[in-house]
């Protein structure tokens, strides 16, 4: 790199924001990094756009329409490094709930005259499309792991974000575990470690919105769930959601369509 | 002097959340139409929401939106508890305002300081403002952390809290809890106040609506998390459950938002609109404020949202302090929703606007349909009518000054594009 500071740019593509908010809202450190870095695209926070290749681009959202496909090449194209953030561009995010149903019928519900909306059939994670150097799981992201992950590859390390289940991080926080002491169904052991445990931390089991860890064995996962009286269709829902394609690749059931 | 015939475009509007784009066409010197072009993906909410179980809605409408969660949440909550005919204790009621609150902090926060202040102190975004004037984005920023500090404590994350359910919270905190977040709040009332007074020092440009305006009323507080009515400048008057008798969306091709109309007329919501039908029931301190900052009791200039957001900013902190302080912890965090065949309505105010959902469940509590219609939708008929008479009163301006004039009336309205794009009527226009 330069001796001028290295550019950051953020991306959006189907999301709901929350995942590029929690750059904003890194509220005591927003000027220091602003100090650091040259924030050289970042449409929510600034009209100024700084030509690219960018030296590090953080990707929000899922590729959902036929621009998307040409665009996260361009992105790719313009970043020297591609970090994913959030469930949407990890995962597809919920609205891949779309590849498990029929389109056709998702744009009738929501459109009168379906012809004017272009969208895909599916939404599908970037690294289904490019390259990617990182990949940031939460929905939404943690604030912590955010900037862990900016300052690691602003120095060239690999960031710290331990692949381990929220079981860990309940383990640590000296939390009772709502599973068995309470027959709270928790997906807290198949679930990526990240947001320190919340749910378990207010009595409620935890419900996957960091996607399954490396190596989570979900079918022993789905029996436990069936052992605490979950019927199978309501197994079937809690992996249906912001990371269904996740948890259905190892092994979850068939998400439901309607 | 510019051009006679020209096209003005902007192709990603920069400090809204999400994606739309801004078109002006000008013919021999006559403004031929002026557009925001919503271009935001749409992702299909209210289609995979069929067949979810009542009890894990309001965790995935929550993901419409990562800036106004908990407005997503509310709206879900009370629509399928007026199914299943459940009211939540007081008690309850009073920890979703405080949690709501919040969300008005630190959403108001963001938009004043970070998108909306350096459109009136000329800079590009506010890191640059921050290079000139450091405490003053310090200070949005530790106004933003509060708000965030109340979701957290409240809801147990900033963005799509995990402590909330229908029926109530998973856990009510300990009274001795909040104590910290008071003392806080304290700091952030003195910076609320603060901003209105740099505000109120601005310049505005003068442009008056001429459209009805349209909020949720409670008949004993400045409504935020929900009220008995939903009341318009123009004297219409009804309850949730009449709210799709009133309001029709229509698809348009430039937009992957619905527009909506009220009784077939153009109208606003959102803080102009709540400000404008219910000041009086702001706090002494707040009305007081909004008085020195040379509002009256209503308010109908666009370009002065960002005073009545900083009112509103200012209300919401008082308000969260008084809640705090007369916090009694709930005997439980939440009452049964037991499931309930019917159909259920909720409306709540959103940062920006209100927002509507409609539910239907079967008897085993399954979602069967949903109609959700959140405010930019709601917004965009106005917003549009704002940009085509700033447009044609400025025509004079060359491109780029004309086209940052446009740019600043869209972000008057704070819109959520994000959120504008995933939602349907079922009953809309099928012509």
């Amino acid at each position: 790199m330069s001796s001028s500071p290295p550019t950051l740019a953020v991306w959006k593509f189907a999301s709901c924001d929350g995942c590029q908010l929690t750059l904003l809202d890194c509220e005591d450190e927003l000027l220091t990094l602003a100090g650091e870095v040259q924030i050289a695209h970042f449409l929510e926070a600034s009209r100024n756009v700084l030509p690219g290749p960018y030296d590090v681009s953080l990707v929000e959202g899922s590729v959902t329409t036929p621009d998307d496909l040409t665009r996260i090449h361009y992105v790719r194209e313009q970043s020297r490094t591609l970090i994913t953030i959030g469930a949407c561009a990890t995962a597809g995010g919920i609205q891949a709930l779309r590849n498990f149903g029929d389109i056709h019928d998702f744009t009738s519900v929501v459109y009168a005259s379906p012809q004017y909306i272009d969208t895909l059939a599916t939404s599908t994670p970037i690294s289904d499309h490019v390259n990617v150097d990182f990949e940031l799981r939460g929905c939404p992201i943690d604030k912590s792991q955010l900037l862990e992950v900016i300052s690691a590859f602003l120095v060239g390390r690999k960031p710290d974000i331990p692949d381990t289940s929220v079981c860990t991080e309940c383990k640590r926080r000296g939390l009772t575990c709502v599973m068995v002491a309470d027959g709270v169904p928790c997906l807290g052991p198949v679930t990526h470690a990240g947001c320190g445990a919340l749910c378990p931390a207010v009595g409620r089991g935890c419900y996957g919105c960091f996607g399954p860890m490396t190596g989570a064995n979900i079918p022993a996962m789905s029996r436990q769930l069936t052992y605490l009286g979950m019927p199978d269709a309501a197994v079937g829902r809690i992996f249906s959601t912001f990371n269904v394609t996740a948890f259905t690749e190892r092994g979850a059931g068939d998400a439901p369509t309607d | 002097m510019p051009p006679p015939t020209r096209r003005l475009q902007v192709n990603s509007l920069a400090r809204v959340e999400g994606e739309g784009a801004l078109r002006i066409v000008i013919e021999n010197g006559v403004l031929e139409r002026a557009e925001l072009r919503i271009y935001e993906p749409p992702r299909f909410f209210e289609a995979f929401l069929r067949g979810r179980q009542h009890s894990e809605v309001s965790d995935i409408t929550s993901r419409i939106c990562g800036i106004c969660p908990v407005a997503y949440q509310t709206s879900a909550w009370l629509a399928i508890e007026d199914v299943c005919g459940v009211v939540v204790d007081e008690r309850i009621q009073a920890l979703r305002r405080l949690l709501y609150c919040g969300e008005w902090i630190s959403s108001h926060a963001l938009h004043i300081y970070l998108l909306h202040i350096p459109d009136f102190l000329g800079y590009e975004d506010a890191i640059s403002l921050a290079k000139d004037h450091r405490a003053i984005v310090e200070r949005g920023l530790r106004l933003k952390r509060a708000g965030n500090a109340i979701l957290e404590q409240i809801g147990g994350r900033a963005i799509h809290p995990v402590n909330t359910r229908i029926g109530g919270f998973h856990r009510a905190p300990l009274a001795s809890e909040l104590i910290p977040l008071a003392e806080q709040l304290r700091g952030a009332l003195d910076d609320a106040l603060a901003t209105l007074t740099l505000a109120a020092g601005f310049d505005f440009p003068d442009l008056e609506l001429e459209h009805d305006m349209l909020a949720v009323h409670h008949a004993d507080q400045y409504a935020i998390e929900g009220g008995e009515e939903v009341r318009s400048v123009a004297g219409a008057g009804f309850g949730a459950a009449d709210f799709l008798s009133h309001v029709v969306e229509h698809q348009v091709p430039h937009s992957t938002a619905l527009h909506a109309t009220l009784d077939d007329h153009r109208y606003l919501t959102g803080p102009l609109a709540r400000y404008t039908l219910n000041s009086a029931q702001l706090s002494p301190l707040a009305r007081d404020a909004a008085a020195g900052a040379g509002l009256g009791p209503t308010c109908s200039n666009p370009f002065r949202s960002i005073l009545v957001r900083a009112v509103e900013t200012i209300y919401a902190t008082e308000e969260a302090l008084r809640l705090i302080s007369e916090y009694q912890r709930p005997d439980r965090p939440s009452v049964e929703v037991p499931p309930h065949e019917g159909v259920g309505h909720g409306v709540s105010e959103a940062p920006r606007g209100l927002l509507y959902h409609r539910y239907q469940l079967n008897s085993a509590g399954l979602l069967q349909s949903a109609t959700i219609i959140p405010p930019t939708s709601q917004n965009q008929p106005a917003i549009e009518d704002d940009l085509l008479r700033v447009a044609r009163n400025n025509l004079h301006l060359d491109d780029e000054s004309l086209a940052l004039l446009c740019e600043r009336v869209i972000r008057n309205y704070d819109p959520c594009i994000s959120c504008s794009t995933h939602f349907l009527d079922l009953t809309i226009d099928r012509r």
